[in-house]
């Protein structure tokens, strides 16, 4: 094959004039967070940088989060998939099936050796060698590893693959298990959500290719720009939360207010996204906008903290309905008891002992 | 009584009877006389550790109410509009202040172990080499499980009390202060102070919904302290051989007898 092209050929053949590309280039820097001094240089890379071929594998997973990637507004997919990565392998994008598919997989995998990102949507389960997730009459497990062995660097798509999601749920059956569990060699970046929101996936590959590095990760390996603040803290419902003022019930004056949804069991507090800030399907709402508490779906193990609509989560340990408030509650008062017994007893053994020392005094 | 007891100390014969102001006018009979000529004390708690104790106490009964009240907000209130109304904000601003003074209060009571007498290190250690300890652990034990007749004395913790402490406070306060630290510092945001000092804790437990299970556990475990803690300590003030809740008043260990175990 001959040079890759670059960013630049593929979309100026597209028709794009210059003039949109430096306003593409604009909005990108804008979306990132990067000031406009970052413009020529992002115009630069896309000049003279080969385009990042990338290779997108499906594990376990509901491909949600291609569902969610193919709608992103800014930038557009369209623009991403076909201007900016050479996608050259994902079999449930691409037009190709079975031996072709699986040949391009391949020969990506030989032809770009060390030069691509792999793109894992979904985890691969280890329980059973692996069987309960067959692609391409393999165990996905051995797909995965292979092509992690040539990648440059790893994007784990979505909940499945950052942590897990429902399907390494308590009790985990199938024993799925993230992506950086199992590979342990490559730099991963995590982008939790089920599914991760559109402009998020869009705007990480976007830093990745024109800075050709990793964004900066948090302590949990997300990209800082979308995951260092919580739902919570950027909420447009939190001057009620400030002043005391929840939701009761679904369907109380208070709901109908668009009063904070904390008691109602959101999520918002402990999750990490930005849901409350870039929002979802261009920008028209999320979750607590539409007047449901966020559920959490970015962070670990979200399906096992208990219900979606309680504020404090059971405690499996202490049986299937036991929350912190009332295996405290229980302590205390198996305590306490044993504390009123133990007073009484006291008592008792002081006024007998009085007793005893005046009849032998 | 008998004379075969030894004592701990043996009264002056030579010197003059005593306390003739309390006996004229303190309302004291004879037989108090005798027992005030025996009794003695011992300064066991430095005034640093008796405010900590009390500086601690207030600050871990604000930290319960409120914390309960943030994992389990009062009733919706629409006292003013929101931008007008803080109730759930002072709430946890009230959290939040009694968190810092509870540990600048344990900072400082660390440094006192360093600068202090002998007992106020107690509390940090438990001697689980000392054979006698595990054997004194054993009879208090009994004591309180009414199968000795009487405890001995003891001028600091005695075994079980040491260990509770040990545990409780000591471990119970740090699992308190590093989760509640980071806890804090996701508010804070990543960069921040509290952040680069705690938020590791974050990245341990992952799940920040986790984070708060955690620490929501921590507070019953210091609720249950607390039951017993009060307890113990009217209980053994009142049917030990010494003073318990006026040493953490005056530091004076006093004792009701002075026989020596």
């Amino acid at each position: 094959m001959a040079q890759i092209e670059t960013f630049y050929d593929v979309m100026r053949r597209q028709g794009i004039t210059r003039r949109s590309f430096m306003k593409y280039c604009s909005l990108t820097a804008a979306a990132l967070g990067l000031g406009p001094s970052f413009v020529p240089k992002i115009a630069h890379a896309m000049e003279t940088k080969p385009r990042t071929p990338v290779i997108w594998v499906h594990g376990l997973e509901c491909t949600c989060c291609s569902e969610s990637f193919i709608r992103s507004a800014h930038p557009l997919a369209k623009d991403v998939v076909l201007s900016m990565i050479s996608l050259d392998y994902d079999d449930t994008l691409m037009a190709a099936a079975g031996h072709a598919a699986e040949a391009a997989f391949e020969e990506t995998i030989q032809k770009y050796h060390g030069n691509y990102i792999l793109a894992v949507e979904g985890n691969p389960p280890l329980n059973e060698d692996g069987m309960f997730c067959i692609t391409g009459g393999k165990p996905f497990v051995e797909k995965l590893k292979h092509a992690a062995e040539g990648a440059k660097a790893i994007i784990s798509w979505g909940a499945c693959a950052s942590y897990g999601c429902v399907q390494a749920a308590s009790p985990n059956p199938t024993r799925a298990t993230p992506v950086h569990k199992v590979i342990l060699d490559k730099p991963i970046i995590k982008v939790p959500g089920c599914p991760p929101i559109a402009e998020v996936m869009t705007g990480v590959i976007t830093y990745m290719l024109t800075f050709d590095r990793l964004p900066e990760l948090d302590r949990q390996g997300r990209p800082a720009m979308f995951y260092s603040q919580r739902i919570h803290d950027k909420c447009y419902r939190r001057p009620h939360f400030d002043a005391g003022q929840f939701v009761e019930a679904w369907d109380d004056e208070y709901a109908k207010k668009g009063y904070c949804l904390y008691k109602m069991g959101c999520k918002g507090p402990t999750t990490y996204n930005a849901c409350s800030t870039v929002r979802w399907n261009e920008g028209v709402s999320f979750p607590i906008q539409s007047g449901h508490g966020c559920i959490g779906c970015s962070e670990d193990g979200f399906w096992d903290q208990g219900s979606f609509y309680d504020r404090l989560t059971n405690i499996k340990q202490f049986g299937v309905e036991a929350n912190a408030d009332k295996v405290g509650m229980a302590a205390a008062g198996v305590v306490g008891g044993a504390v009123a017994v133990h007073a009484a007893v006291s008592a008792l053994k002081r006024a007998q002992k009085k007793t005893q020392d005046k009849v032998e005094g | 009584m008998t004379d075969t007891v030894p004592r701990i100390n043996t009264p002056n014969p030579d010197a003059p009877l005593p306390l003739e102001a309390a006996r004229l006018t303190g309302d004291a009979t004879a037989a108090d006389i005798e027992s005030i000529r025996r009794r003695t004390s011992v300064y066991v708690y430095e005034a640093p550790v008796r405010l900590w104790h009390w500086i601690n106490a207030l600050a871990i009964t604000i930290l319960i109410v409120t914390g309960y009240l943030i994992g389990r907000p009062l009733p919706t209130m629409q006292i003013a509009e929101a931008y007008d109304q803080f109730i759930f904000g002072y709430i946890r601003f009230a959290h939040f202040a009694a968190g810092m003074v509870l540990t600048v209060a344990f900072f400082g009571r660390v440094y006192w172990a360093f600068m202090g007498n002998h007992h106020a290190r107690q509390m940090f250690y438990i001697p689980i080499f000392n054979k006698r300890f595990w054997s004194e652990l054993f009879f208090e034990l009994r004591w309180y499980f009414f199968l000795e007749a009487e405890p001995k004395k003891y001028v600091g913790h005695n075994p079980l009390a040491q260990i509770a402490m040990f545990f409780f406070m000591t471990l119970g306060i740090t699992f308190m202060m590093i989760t509640g630290w980071a806890l804090y510092a996701e508010g804070v945001g990543q960069g921040s102070l509290p952040d680069t000092a705690m938020g590791w804790v974050l990245g341990l437990v992952q799940n920040s919904q986790r984070l708060h299970t955690l620490h929501h556990l921590g507070m019953w475990a210091i609720v249950v302290f607390m039951i017993i803690h009060i307890y113990a300590a009217i209980r053994e003030d009142i049917m030990s051989r010494q003073s318990m809740v006026s040493t953490m008043i005056s530091g004076h260990r006093t004792f009701k007898d002075d026989r020596v175990e």
